[in-house]
């Protein structure tokens, strides 16, 4: 802070501290909380803890519904995050190379899964896919994850491509390099990272859902989100902090991920400018 | 550009370059199209893909807000002989009686009356049953379809049964529409309110616009004094506490409300805290209640405040309120005069996006919410997977698609002109 004269100042600052710092123990507490809980032997779910246990990790990792869950969510992640990084990707560098006509109208379309509700996305599929046999399928599912996961792509990759020095790919074609050298050799390398972070979006975007899946996926593709609604839902038992405890370790790697990712993109940017 | 060209002087000289310019510029306007088409091929997949997945779908499903084929499709001579009811003061003629005999007697045997009869159910209390139970009764011919049809249910010599059957036959209605604020159509087809004990919707929407206004607002609360000082502090130490936004934004909604439950349980730690600290002598309920579901949506929406604020005040120069300080203004007028306005284009961004967000809400509300705390999108997906009535299912995602829509556009305005501000 600046440097604080008088103490109504100094006061101001303290309040601001002491505030904040309340604001940090909301956002974090609860997440802390729920840790502990997953290794208390006991089978409520309060504190004081009463005894160290790994039998409810040993049960998540073991019974069939929650390996089931977890390889759902592994497969439906996995092959949507493909899918959007692709097309996501693809069409990122077909919105910075030109200015065609309807290009606000496609921005509109491109961006659209991130601004309607999610449960009217989850109807529509639900009702205009069922005739189709497509609903209580993986396809279904990976194909509405895709949609609601591209535009976090579009938008990431786009920035990554507007920080691109064109000169850079000028440079390698008077050099002699034909456009596919020119894009492996050149542009990939740079915009790597920023498909990098829209894939993680992407990956995180489908493991946070579960609106859709609660009205699309029948019960061969429930998928963790939909396992633990069912769990709060019902009767929430120690296993479900079991579960949430794996899933915030999920989110610290891809927070480190991340971060790792934006250093790099940063390295790469300086680099290729000093 | 073209007209620039043709304007030039029919000298012979001239007239050569023209020509060679005129080559130039259709190559380049041709160079100037294979890139547009190239660019295009390569945004093709990813529309069409969304075609597919977004605007179809979401298209079919605004269609059945206005689709209403049922009665149509199930009572369908009584649909045609609806021409002749001229007077719709009176009851319909008697063709129009014999006609829906004819159709519940069809449609009786074809298994198709339930159909038609959960049509009428959703315009009528007990239409189900006044459809199904007379077409038990009707004998196979009568003398007059109408005192038969009356004997067997005298609700078929009321107006209101037939101005909804009417109303019903398709094969566009706006019944669900006008249902979806709480409107109805009386006898005479005019736009009235809905009767106090039937009418829910307004509710539902107020409640839900309640409910997103107060997670704003306490966001706002929140996240204003956060984003402050994560952006006047040292780059170092502000990234390190950026990390504790970041973490609950990445941690998964489920297992965030899965910790509030456990956090606000009757004999949960919160609950626990409080009597130790002497707030309360006996336990306070917090969840399945709108306590619950404050707590638990502020908590999930709260990165979304703190992030657009953050990056506005980030790019505020010290200097304007240095500028004010050095020509007498108190901090306090600084801030507020200087400091405060320039902050609003994040202000106006974090609260909008919260906002609509929040009008979405489903998942929370659901599961720390009680009977009384449920939002639109509840009642959406009650109404497509539980009683399968799309048509309501459709009205309410309308309404709620339109309001999400228009703030979007709103935040889209504010926040382009905040960029162009900064």
């Amino acid at each position: 802070m600046t440097t604080t004269r008088t103490w109504p100042e100094r006061l101001w600052t303290w309040v601001l501290y002491l505030s904040c710092g309340l604001v940090f123990v909301f956002l974090l507490g609860p997440i802390l909380a729920i840790v502990p809980l997953s290794v208390n032997d006991s089978n409520f779910l309060t504190y004081p803890l009463t005894g160290f246990s790994t039998r409810w990790y040993g049960e998540f990792f073991t019974s069939e519904k929650w390996t089931r869950a977890l390889m759902n969510t592994a497969i439906i992640g996995i092959a949507s995050t493909i899918l959007a990084t692709t097309l996501g990707t693809l069409a990122s560098f077909g919105l910075a190379k030109a200015r065609f006509p309807g290009r606000g109208l496609i921005m509109a379309l491109v961006m659209s899964p991130m601004i309607v509700p999610v449960v009217i996305v989850g109807v529509g599929f639900y009702l205009f896919f069922a005739p189709l046999g497509l609903t209580q399928s993986y396809l279904g599912l990976i194909m509405a994850h895709t949609a609601l996961a591209a535009p976090f792509v579009v938008v990431t990759v786009s920035a990554t491509l507007a920080g691109l020095d064109p000169s850079l790919a000028r440079a390698a074609a008077s050099l002699g390099a034909g456009p596919l050298t020119t894009f492996f050799r050149v542009t990939l390398p740079v915009i790597a990272p920023g498909m990098a972070s829209g894939a993680l979006f992407a990956f995180a975007a489908s493991l946070d859902e579960v609106v859709v899946v609660l009205m699309v996926a029948g019960p061969e593709q429930r998928t963790l989100p939909r396992e633990m609604f069912s769990g709060i839902r019902e009767n929430i038992s120690p296993t479900i902090t079991a579960a949430a405890t794996v899933m915030i370790v999920a989110a610290v790697a891809l927070l480190i991920a991340l971060e790792l990712l934006r250093r790099r993109a940063e390295r790469m940017r300086t680099g290729a400018e000093g | 550009m073209g007209s620039e060209v043709t304007a030039t002087p029919q000298t012979t000289a001239s007239r050569g370059d023209t020509v060679a310019s005129r080559a130039l510029l259709r190559q380049l306007r041709r160079a100037e199209r294979r890139r547009q088409w190239g660019a295009f091929a390569l945004v093709a997949p990813l529309v069409l893909f969304l075609i597919v997945a977004m605007v179809l779908p979401i298209g079919d499903m605004l269609r059945r807000a206005v689709d209403d084929p049922e009665i149509a499709d199930v009572l369908p001579q009584v649909t045609r002989a609806f021409d002749d009811w001229t007077d719709h003061g009176q009851l319909p003629p008697d063709s129009v009686f014999a006609a829906l005999a004819a159709d519940m007697a069809s449609a009786r045997a074809a298994g198709t009356l339930p159909i038609a009869a959960r049509r009428l159910n959703y315009a009528v209390d007990g239409g189900r049953s006044l459809l199904v139970n007379s077409a038990r009764r009707l004998p196979e011919t009568a003398p007059n379809w109408r005192d038969t049809l009356i004997a067997a249910d005298p609700r078929w010599g009321e107006l209101d049964v037939w101005a909804a059957l009417y109303q019903a036959r398709g094969p566009l209605t706006d019944f669900f529409l006008l249902a979806a604020i709480d409107m109805q159509r009386d006898a005479q087809g005019d736009l009235t309110a809905t009767p106090a004990d039937r009418a829910i919707y307004r509710d539902v929407l107020a409640r839900t616009f309640e409910i997103a206004g107060a997670v704003t607002l306490l966001c706002l609360l929140l996240g204003f004094p956060v984003a402050y000082l994560l952006a006047n502090l040292p780059p170092r130490r502000s990234n390190l506490l950026m990390i504790l936004v970041l973490l609950p934004f990445w941690t998964s909604l489920l297992v965030r409300t899965a910790a509030w439950v456990v956090l606000l349980q009757e004999n949960g730690l919160v609950n626990q805290v409080m009597m130790m600290l002497g707030v309360t002598e006996a336990p306070v309920r917090l969840v399945y209640n709108r306590i619950g579901v404050y707590i638990a949506m502020t908590h999930v929406l709260l990165p979304f405040m703190i992030l657009p604020i953050y990056s506005v005040m980030r790019g505020i120069s010290p200097v304007y309120r240095k500028a004010a300080l050095s020509l007498g203004a108190t901090p306090t007028t600084a801030f507020l005069r200087v400091y405060l306005p320039q902050t609003l284009p994040g202000l106006a961004a974090g609260v909008l996006l919260v906002f609509i967000m929040a009008l979405g809400y489903y998942i929370t509300p659901a599961l720390i919410g009680g009977a009384g705390d449920q939002m639109v999108s509840y009642f959406i997906a009650f109404y497509t997977t539980d009683t399968v009535n799309w048509g309501m299912a459709a009205a309410l995602g309308a309404v709620l698609l339109s309001a999400t829509l228009l703030l979007y556009w709103v935040y889209n305005r504010l926040v382009g002109g905040g960029v162009r501000l900064g």
